[in-house]
């Protein structure tokens, strides 16, 4: 590795690695140094003129965007030419900006504002007329003003380079020059607002917050987002109890800068009008309106019954199922198990599985336990991937599924691995998805194909066979490509690999044993769907699974969460999520409890779960909750705080942002029904439950501060347990969202369901 | 869309002249636009199809290039440079002449379809100033008398 | 078209101009072509074809006068990656109209004298990207073009030498600043022209990345002589540094004007005077742009200046594109200044801030002076916006549009008092300013 080029500024001796650009040393160092056009990441354009600097033995003043730092240069960033040089650009950019920032959207966090505040040239000497162009709509969520636009070119970078969609780009010429949309007068993309975030100005803004408020008018409240299972940091603008807005203001957390439209604008199901306000009771047949007094009696009075006839021996049928949710907090998820395992004494417990992460967990802990051939044992870390590795590792395998609608901001991260890091992207996939662009090497296979493409990964003559030949999008594979593929694959020694349902159970295990045989580290990432499905399955949601993937079989696993709950568990595992189903409609189930699921979504029966006495717990009157005897208004992730673990296992906190009347957070029901039913539910409080996970949960027990500051950390629950094994794999469905769905929230998005996308987007075309 | 056979040819041998293909984007349009007048949404689309390139990618080429247009301009085209060297020798009073005797202005067809009028930037006839072009033809040292004569000839010529 | 020759001229690249069928290869043969190709590829190597070419202190024609050798020398010849040759037969500097005739009557002299570049730094493949309006040109280049191949002075093996180069005609399609060369090779590789940052030059990666000589039409026209009578005698044709004859552009308010060629360093007063036979009207010179647009204007009492580079240079100015502009007595020099600054508002790309909106602001404050609306802080602030821009923007076009602006408000001063608050245009009384 070359020496450090030792140079210096404003009389500073810096030192800097080759290659660096002066306006990164310089910023490093604290010396500030203001640009529009630059931003770190991004190609550079040079166009905006505000960091030129003075450079000894140069005659003109010099870019520092451009100029890469070299051994013994003398710079200089505030002498009194600079100075006037970036107040003359600022000058001739207000020349024909029009000075509308009382009523401007970035009005209060405005670049360009700023700059002037600092550089002067507030006074303007332009006597002429301004050009006037009116305000354009682009999309439901998109809105371009021109002559606000300072042509920096951030947004058609950010659009095209970072999202790589390209739906931005620059028409006419000179002082006409202006961005446009890639359909004429509207965008066609996906419209993750990434172009508002990154717009310096108010030129770009977005349909959601425009003229609502004045920035300083708003509490910001930094939360996680609730929608797919990447986990992003969003930070919520509340005003008067209302959210107005959803961006990562300080680009912190594990998605820095990155949000997708569900992150940026999906926020907005809390607000409709079909929300549930009030508990309702099935009376007539008909669900009416009930105080939540009348609603918990209700329910109590019946499990209290079941429970009784349980103890004195007069039932037949199971007694308790109950469904458990994707999205609630891992404080909820755990005292949602423990309340079945201890209160309603059943491990009838279980969740929509959207991939096998129990399985992963399992096949780690298994292959730290037996090192492939002589070499020493690896710890969890070098199994498991957080979000950001992927922007770093030398090398990707994406097998199955379309992480670009699926899992926007592990497909973001990837992305910026092949662009700024060189990262090796082989995919595996029986459709062009869109991540095929980048690819290094890319493998087409049949529909549902992804179980034979790993066996021909582990070698098997037959599966490469299978493989070879022409693919249904008209591609030839050959045995030399299925080799060198292989080939380059097995030279890895930093990969990760990522999968998604089409690989469970014994596949994933396969996987893991593949990975281990790479002469480096090879670390794996579960693509599941929901925001909250990794912590689901650690905190227990699983009928034969403790939290921590602890079996219900294991006495020792048992004995210690007995002995810290100071009850008994039932030893017995319960039945998985569609066996539950199953039974309430043959009459052999008492009650289904449903927590923030829709397990009947597509299930025929629904009317067949009639002898059942259901309760359901959500935030829309959803298929399951329509036949529910019982239903009750919960709050959504915006409205409480609590932890989640991402897909990869990154654990982070929610804060509440607001209150909608006539809910309650899940955790509160929780404790509501146990109260009724005679137990008292401790702990009680978030905070509180969050410290029994830490202490009893394998791998939660990590440091809070991160969180607290609203980063993350890395779970693996890998040190406590023998970990088991999921049953039921067969039941692990991907729930096969998109960019522009998201299960049952998607549907009462009204920025998710105005954009036309949503139904013009089309599947990738086959590989 | 299938364009004329000589158009065909002239892309088919372009494409030739390149190690890659865009570079072709320029002269294609160019040469697209001769044909049909101007470069309607149709032919937009063909050629970012051909030259697999969004249609914005070619929209915002062909809105750099003064002399590409996406709606049409007269069958001759008046371009009447005033630029310094013809100013000086009367080419602004020129571009005034011809917007009265046309009864359009800069920009602008006549109701026939006949005649179009742009004034343009220097068009590399400085020594012969003023000049014009009607088309790609040049016309030099013109005089609002023997601008009269020019387009009298065309419409004359133009009714037969 | 090509003027009346002038008695004063020394005919060096335009000596074939007058003769009958002067573009075609016969023509071309008959007097002198291609004998520096022969002679390059059987006589000479690169190396010494770079030393003649030094020697001559032959410097580009295209604006910036950058010794031509030198730039050639600065090609990687050991790259692996293949070389271009580009000619930028852009022409669009207001006042220059001289590689329309070189390419008009005398195709076959660029032709050999991209060969003789391709030659030099182991290049195969040419264009030349003429401006749209130039249509006509491309018709002759390209049949000049299918001449050369049908005879073997293009394709593969070059007069049994073993060199192979292709050429072709790449047309523009409306816009000067893809004369400047970034901005030109973006523009070949089919894109808008908004020009690169550099370094890298183009030399070191230019056309797709790729090493790449770009000159102007003139400068490869004038190898051809250079390499058949050697360096020196061209250097000898010029003064000291400024070799050779160029084509001067004469235009404005003189009585001929024309395209001429003199030797370098021929005192404007000549040009103007004899060979120009003086000003329309015997009126008195009131100034000269003596390059192009872009270049600053002269007073009156620069008219012993040579036009070489160097001494124009010492005169305030540049000797740019060769194009000189006279303007006499009658003349609005805001208008001048106007007009100018409107071509630069038109032409600039947008790309960045101070030449995007300095040109548009310029020129909305001329036009309101101009048109009488002028106030007294409206000269200061014109100046100081011109001086705002320079040296500051993205690209030269930048200095192109400002350079001019504050040499006309400097040295004219005067005259834009005259125009101060509600006075109309003080020239416009003597109604015509339409000479000759
Ligand atoms: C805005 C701008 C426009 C230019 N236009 C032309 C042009 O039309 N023709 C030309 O030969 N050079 C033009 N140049 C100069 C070229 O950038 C380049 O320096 C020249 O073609 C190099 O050739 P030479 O060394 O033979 O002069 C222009 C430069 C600028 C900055
Ligand atoms: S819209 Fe915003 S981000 Fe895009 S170019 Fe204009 S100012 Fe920059
Ligand atoms: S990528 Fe996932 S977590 Fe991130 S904003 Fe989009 S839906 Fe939310
Ligand atoms: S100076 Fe800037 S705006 Fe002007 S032409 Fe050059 S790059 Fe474009
Ligand atoms: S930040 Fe350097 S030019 Fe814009
Ligand atoms: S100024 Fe009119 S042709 Fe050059």
């Amino acid at each position: 590795m070359a020496d450090n080029f030792k140079f210096n500024v404003d009389g500073r001796e810096l030192q800097a690695k080759p290659g660096t650009l002066l306006i990164d040393a310089c910023r490093a160092a604290g010396i500030e140094v203001p640009a529009f056009c630059y931003y770190p990441g991004l190609s550079l354009q040079a166009a905006c003129r505000m960091c030129l600097v003075e450079i000894e033995k140069t005659p003109k003043l010099q870019t520092a965007c451009t100029t890469p730092v070299a051994e013994g240069m003398i710079v200089r960033t505030s002498t009194p030419i600079v100075v006037d040089a970036r107040r003359a650009m600022l000058e001739l950019l207000l020349a024909n900006h029009p000075l509308d920032c009382p009523v401007c959207d970035k009005g209060g966090e405005c670049e360009l504002q700023d700059m002037v505040f600092r550089y002067g040239a507030a006074e303007s000497r332009f006597r002429e007329e301004k050009r006037h162009v009116d305000e354009q709509q682009w999309s439901p969520v998109v809105y371009y003003d021109a002559p606000r636009c300072i042509l920096c070119y951030r947004c058609v970078r950010v659009c095209g380079e970072g999202m790589d969609v390209w739906a931005l780009g620059v028409v006419n010429r000179g002082a006409r020059s202006e961005i446009a949309p890639n359909h004429g007068d509207h965008l066609d993309c996906e419209e993750c607002g990434m172009c508002i975030d990154i717009c310096p100005v108010g030129a770009l803004t977005s349909g959601a917050y425009r003229y609502r408020a004045r920035p300083w008018e708003i509490k910001y409240v930094s939360t996680i987002c609730t929608h797919c299972g990447d986990g992003c940091k969003t930070t919520l603008s509340v005003r008067n109890g209302k959210i107005l807005r959803g961006n990562n203001r300080d680009h912190s957390g594990i998605n820095g800068e990155f949000l997708c439209i569900k992150g940026r604008y999906g926020y907005d199901f809390i607000e409709n009008p079909n929300r549930i306000r009030t508990p309702l009771i099935r009376k007539d047949g008909k669900l009416v309106e009930a105080s939540w007094e009348q609603a918990i009696q209700t329910i109590a009075a019946k499990w209290k019954e079941i429970l009784h006839r349980r103890e004195t021996g007069t039932q037949e049928a199971q007694a308790f199922g109950v469904i458990g949710s994707n999205h609630t907090t891992n404080e909820e998820n755990y005292i949602l198990q423990k309340f079945a395992r201890t209160v309603l004494k059943t491990n009838n417990i279980d969740h929509h599985r959207t991939v096998d992460y129990a399985a992963l967990i399992r096949a780690i802990a298994n292959a730290i336990a037996k090192p492939v051939g002589d070499s020493a044992a690896r710890p969890a870390s070098d199994f498991l991937a957080r979000s950001k590795d992927l922007s770093i590792a030398s090398a990707v395998l994406v097998i199955g599924g379309n992480p670009t609608d699926q899992h926007p901001l592990l497909a973001w991260n990837i992305r910026e691995g092949c662009r700024l890091n060189g990262t090796r992207l082989y995919v595996i996939n029986s459709r062009r998805i869109p991540l095929a662009r980048k690819t290094f090497r890319f493998l087409p296979i049949a529909e549902g194909g992804e179980q034979n493409a790993l066996e021909f990964l582990r070698g098997e003559r037959d599966a490469e066979k299978r493989l070879q030949g022409a693919t249904p999008g008209g591609r030839e594979v050959t045995a030399e490509f299925l080799n060198d593929f292989r080939d380059k694959l097995g030279q890895e020694k930093d990969l990760i690999v990522l999968f998604e349902a089409a690989l469970s159970g014994e596949c994933v295990a396969q996987l893991v044993e593949w990975g281990s045989r790479l002469p480096g580290r090879t670390r794996f990432i579960a693509q599941g769907d929901y925001s909250n499905s990794r912590g689901a399955a650690d905190m227990g949601l699983l009928p034969n699974a403790l939290p921590g993937y602890a079996s219900v079989e294991d006495n020792d696993a048992r004995l210690r969460f007995e002995n810290a709950w100071s009850t008994t568990v039932p030893a017995e595992p319960g039945m998985p999520l569609h066996d539950m189903l199953a039974a309430a409609a043959q009459g052999k189930l008492e009650s289904l409890y449903v927590i923030g699921a829709n397990p009947l979504k597509g299930w025929d029966t629904a009317a067949s779960l009639g002898g059942c006495f259901v309760v359901v717990q959500d935030l829309f009157l959803t298929e399951t909750a329509l036949v529910a005897d019982v239903v009750l208004p919960a709050a959504s992730a915006y409205e409480k705080s609590g932890t989640v673990t991402n897909t990869c296992g990154e654990l982070q906190k929610l804060s509440k942002g607001m209150e909608v009347m006539g809910t309650r957070a899940d955790l509160d029901i929780f404790s509501r029904l146990a109260g009724a039913l005679g137990v008292t539910q401790a702990p009680l409080k978030s905070e509180e439950v969050l410290e029994e996970i830490r202490k009893l949960v394998s791998g939660y027990g990590v440091p809070l501060v991160n969180i607290v500051a609203g980063g993350a950390e890395l779970v693996a629950p890998l040190d406590g347990f023998q970990p088991v094994s999921a049953t039921h794999t067969a039941n692990v469905k991907s729930s096969r969202d998109t960019l522009f769905t998201s299960g049952t929230l998607g549907r009462y998005s009204s920025s998710l369901q105005a954009v036309p996308e949503r139904t013009t987007r089309t599947e990738p075309d086959p590989a | 869309m299938q364009f004329s056979t000589q158009l065909e040819e002239k892309f088919h041998r372009l494409a030739q002249h390149y190690p890659v293909k865009r570079s072709a984007l320029v002269p294609m349009l160019l040469f697209a636009q001769d044909e049909y007048g101007f470069l309607s949404k149709e032919i937009i689309a063909e050629i970012s199809r051909r030259m697999d390139l969004t249609v914005l990618d070619v929209e915002g080429t062909i809105s750099y290039y003064s002399m590409l247009r996406t709606k049409p301009a007269g069958r001759f085209h008046l371009q009447i440079c005033t630029n310094i060297s013809c100013m000086l020798r009367g080419g602004d009073k020129l571009f005034d002449h011809a917007k009265t005797k046309l009864g359009i202005g800069n920009g602008e067809v006549t109701p026939d379809g006949l005649f179009s009028l742009e004034e343009v930037e220097c068009i590399g006839a400085c020594a012969w100033a003023p000049a014009i072009q009607v088309n790609y033809d040049f016309h030099h040292e013109l005089t609002p008398e023997r601008l009269d004569q020019l387009i009298d000839e065309i419409q004359r010529v133009s009714r037969v | 078209m090509p003027s009346q020759p002038s008695e004063h001229e020394v005919r060096v690249l335009s000596r074939r101009f007058g003769l009958p069928n002067s573009a075609s290869i016969d023509t071309y043969l008959a007097n002198d072509g291609y004998r520096a190709l022969e002679k390059a590829l059987k006589e000479m190597t690169p190396d010494s074809i770079l030393e003649e070419l030094k020697v001559s202190n032959l410097r580009g024609r295209g604006g910036a006068g950058f010794p031509t050798g030198m730039k050639w020398s600065f090609v990687p010849r050991q790259s692996p990656k293949p070389k271009y040759i580009v000619c930028n037969a852009d022409e669009s500097e207001p006042g220059t109209c001289k590689d329309r005739l070189l390419m008009e009557y005398d195709p076959h002299q660029l032709i050999e004298g991209i060969l003789i570049a391709g030659i030099v730094v182991g290049s195969h493949q040419g264009y030349i990207y003429v401006r749209g309006e130039y249509r006509y040109l491309i018709d002759i280049l390209d049949r000049a073009l299918e001449e050369a191949y049908a005879r073997g002075y293009l394709g593969k093996n070059i007069l049994g030498s073993g060199f192979d180069f292709d050429l072709y005609t790449h047309t523009g399609a409306g816009a000067y600043e893809c004369g400047e060369e970034s901005a030109l090779l973006e523009s070949l590789e089919g894109k808008r022209g908004i020009p690169r940052i550099r370094p890298p030059f183009p030399a070191v990666a230019g056309l797709y990345a790729s090493p790449t000589v770009l000159n102007n039409v003139e400068t490869f026209s004038s190898v051809p002589p250079i390499i058949v009578n050697g360096g020196k005698w061209y250097a000898e044709l010029g003064t000291p540094r400024n070799g050779g004859t160029r084509l001067f552009v004469l235009s404005g308010h003189v009585k001929r004007p024309g395209v001429y060629e003199l030797p370098m360093g021929t005192p404007l007063r000549k040009l103007i005077y004899d060979v120009g036979g003086g000003i329309i009207g015997d009126k008195k010179l009131k100034a000269v742009i003596p390059g192009g647009s872009s270049t600053p204007v002269l007073t009156a009492d620069a008219i012993d200046t040579p036009l070489d580079f160097d001494s124009v240079a010492k005169a305030g100015s540049m000797l740019g594109s060769g194009a000189v502009i006279v303007m006499h007595e009658d003349t609005c020099i805001v208008r001048a200044a106007l007009r100018i600054m409107q071509f630069y508002a038109h032409e600039s790309c947008g790309w960045c801030i101070p030449c995007r909106e300095g040109t548009n602001w310029l020129k909305k404050t001329l036009t309101r002076f101009h048109s009488g609306g002028g106030r007294e802080e409206d000269i200061g602030l014109i100046e100081d916006l011109a001086k705002n821009m320079l040296g500051r923007t993205f690209c030269p076009l930048g200095d192109a549009a400002a350079m001019p602006t504050i040499a006309f408000v400097q040295k004219f001063r005067n005259e834009f008092e005259m125009h101060l608050a509600g006075q109309p245009c003080p020239f416009e009384k003597h109604g015509q300013l339409v000479g000759a």
